[in-house]
């Protein structure tokens, strides 16, 4: 009995007891989700465009905040830098292009994921080969600390984090619909037969994709980095964008900013609530059991496209 | 070849059939097998068998698993160290809680119980298909790391949260334990990938193996021809859970001595699906060439500085080597998509018309 209470009717009483706790658990899940978010967005960027499992996203966040971090140490100032970065990863979407994807064109998708997951030991390699493995500070000038505003604590960083993410969505939205390439960009998601056969480049495209991806990858890692430095690990947030990614349909960039909203959230609902229940720590799989369940329900996730099978 | 099969006539649907339907083939691997189980263990150094030949037994048994479900069943699974993990837990429990069971059995009840877990994690598969049910298997993964790391029972209270091999014997000999030799602990690890790899090849060879390859090739088409796929599909994971269950439960006992569960972590996952993709998608034999090779290649890369007389820091050493392991994989899916397995194929191909290829 008093562990049904627990379960079902303590958390609840918490959360309408403390709303501004509560306020606060959820503003911190969001904040979170939209962090998600913006490493799932480079994942559903090459799945609609090539179709590839593009596993080392996360390692191209480390490789990209390695970078931007390392010539900063090197005295570059900051927009140089940014720039110089921007500059390794577009050649960075070349070398794959060639060197990876072309290659293995018409290959099974199962053999291009074992490449990207290659590509992400190769990435972590030659990141921490050349810049080297310790801890980096990344000081973006945003302080990390808490304002209150109607009685609720909310981290500026945070606060920055999400709007680069709205605003990058806002701008990866113009581009795909509005633009001559971003047109190309759909028309070879939808089918790329098709899209060869009306003039459009498939492998400028693929570069332009994995440019994107890797211009992704870099907001996503100074954000992450300048939250809790630039190491080794964020490589390992690729991991926690999964679940996002196959929530929100690996397809749909809407779906990776609302598949990111509701991973964030229900994880920060579920450690801050449910996790003391069970010994804390949770949240490495109770974003994995969100989507697992909701997968059952909807298999394609939240905005993929519906999966029909013929024989 | 120095061999060939001419004047070779199969008379019988028995003999069409055989594994090696060759003498010389029989004879060879006959050969082969009695070699592995005689020769290493007089011969081989500790580091020998140490390093490379029990970690190469303890991974192909996973990979053989992992090939089941993913080469031949066609369920691509990222759960692998999660299932190794429940292998290595439940034996160390079981041994533990009746220590007169033979240690044998204890693996083989050890690969049922992981059997059983890898039913409940396969029921997803029922509904999602793909990428969606590689990271769905994640969750696999994740949650059953939590879970021994979490929960005392798993390691009866140890506060260091190891689990250690206890000293047990087989036929008199001394096979887990800090006394166990090496040899005698080769001997058995040998001894079950021969067992159960024999089991494996003739699996995949019957009606179960060509029910999973349909699922494969065209799920809805071998729906309609009459194999379920609740079962099929079922099946595959409990028999791969189960051989990834004795890896697992071989990696402690018999490689590791003990360890926690860092060592069943996401890499390992990843690192069996390599030695599956390297060695060839549903093959059995490209699942031996997988392990070896990744066993392998990173001693040869830890190794290669020191005989090229370079001397270059642990740290740098590291980072090269995993970049290096990178640009490997990428380089052999490149060479060959499908893997080592069909390299060896080719080589034989070619090896049986030379030197007279018209």
């Amino acid at each position: 009995m008093d562990l049904l209470y627990a379960v079902f009717v303590g958390p609840f009483r918490d959360m309408v007891t403390a709303p501004t706790f509560l306020a606060e658990v959820l503003i911190g899940g969001v904040a979170a989700g939209l962090m998600y978010s913006l490493v799932a967005l480079g994942f559903v960027l090459i799945f609609k465009a090539s179709g590839v499992f593009n596993f080392a996203q996360g390692a191209m966040v480390l490789f990209s905040a390695l970078t931007l971090v390392g010539l900063m140490e090197r005295g570059v100032p900051m927009v140089l830098a940014l720039g110089l970065t921007i500059g390794v990863m577009v050649a960075l979407a070349f070398a794959i292009e060639r060197v990876v994807l072309r290659p293995l064109v018409n290959q099974e998708h199962i053999i291009l994921f074992m490449a990207t997951i290659g590509l992400n030991f190769f990435l972590e390699g030659l990141g921490e080969m050349v810049w080297g493995a310790n801890v980096k500070r990344l000081d973006l000038g945003i302080p990390d600390e808490s304002f209150m505003a109607a009685g609720i604590l909310i981290n500026k960083l945070e606060m920055a984090a999400a709007a680069t993410a709205a605003i990058l969505v806002g701008v990866l939205a113009v581009f795909f619909q509005s633009t001559k390439i971003g047109r190309a960009l759909r028309a070879v998601a939808d089918d790329h037969e098709a899209a060869l056969s009306i003039g459009i480049p498939l492998r400028t495209i693929w570069v332009v994709v994995w440019s994107v991806a890797g211009l992704v990858a870099l907001a996503a890692g100074i954000m992450w980095g300048a939250k809790s430095g630039v190491q080794f690990s964020l490589s390992l947030i690729a991991l926690k964008a999964l679940p996002v990614l196959i929530l929100g349909g690996f397809t749909s960039v809407p779906g990776a900013i609302v598949g990111g909203l509701i991973i964030g959230t229900g994880e920060k609902i579920g450690e801050v609530y449910w996790g003391p229940l069970v010994g804390g720590a949770i949240e490495n799989w109770f974003a994995y059991v969100v989507a697992l369940a909701f997968l059952l329900v909807r298999p394609q996730g939240l905005f993929g496209e519906k999966i029909i099978e013929r024989v | 070849m120095i061999y060939r099969e001419a004047g070779q006539f199969k008379t019988s649907y028995a003999a069409d059939q055989a594994v090696f339907p060759i003498v010389q083939d029989r004879v060879v691997v006959g050969a082969f097998l009695a070699l592995a189980f005689v020769l290493p263990p007089a011969l081989a150094s500790e580091y020998w068998l140490q390093a490379v030949l029990i970690p190469f037994l303890v991974y192909a048994m996973a990979t053989v698993g992992l090939n089941l479900l993913t080469g031949y069943a066609g369920q691509v699974s990222l759960g692998t160290g999660g299932f190794m993990a429940v292998g290595a837990y439940a034996a160390f429990k079981l041994t533990t809680g009746f220590p007169g069971l033979s240690i044998l059995l204890v693996f083989v009840l050890a690969g049922v119980i992981a059997a059983l877990v890898g039913i409940v994690f396969g029921l997803p598969s029922l509904r999602i298909k793909g990428f969606y049910l590689a990271v769905a298997t994640l969750a696999a993964q994740f949650f059953l790391i939590w879970l021994f790391n979490k929960v005392g029972w798993f390691v009866n209270y140890a506060s260091s949260g190891t689990i250690t091999a206890p000293p047990r014997t087989v036929m008199g000999f001394m096979v887990t334990g800090p006394e166990a030799t090496a040899a005698a602990r080769y001997v058995v690890a040998l001894g079950l990938v021969v067992v159960f790899g024999v089991v494996a090849k003739n699996l995949v060879r019957g009606r179960i193996g060509r029910s999973w390859m349909a699922i494969r090739d065209r799920d809805i088409a071998a729906e309609i021809i009459g194999v379920r796929p609740l079962r099929t599909k079922l099946l595959a994971f409990a028999i791969s859970s189960f051989y990834c269950g004795i890896a697992g439960s071989m990696l402690v006992f018999l490689f590791l001595g003990s360890a926690e569960t860092q060592a069943f972590d996401i890499n390992q996952s990843f690192l069996v699906l390599f030695m599956v993709i390297i060695g060839g998608l549903g093959s059995i034999l490209g699942s031996f060439l997988g392990a070896a090779f990744i066993v392998l290649t990173p001693i040869f890369l830890t190794n290669a500085p020191h005989w090229l007389g370079l001397d270059i820091s642990v740290a740098l050493q590291k980072q090269i080597e995993v970049m290096i392991f990178g640009g490997l994989i990428i380089f052999f899916l490149i060479v060959e998509p499908h893997g080592l397995a069909r390299l060896w194929q080719i080589a034989k191909e070619k090896l049986r018309l030379w030197p007279f290829p018209h």
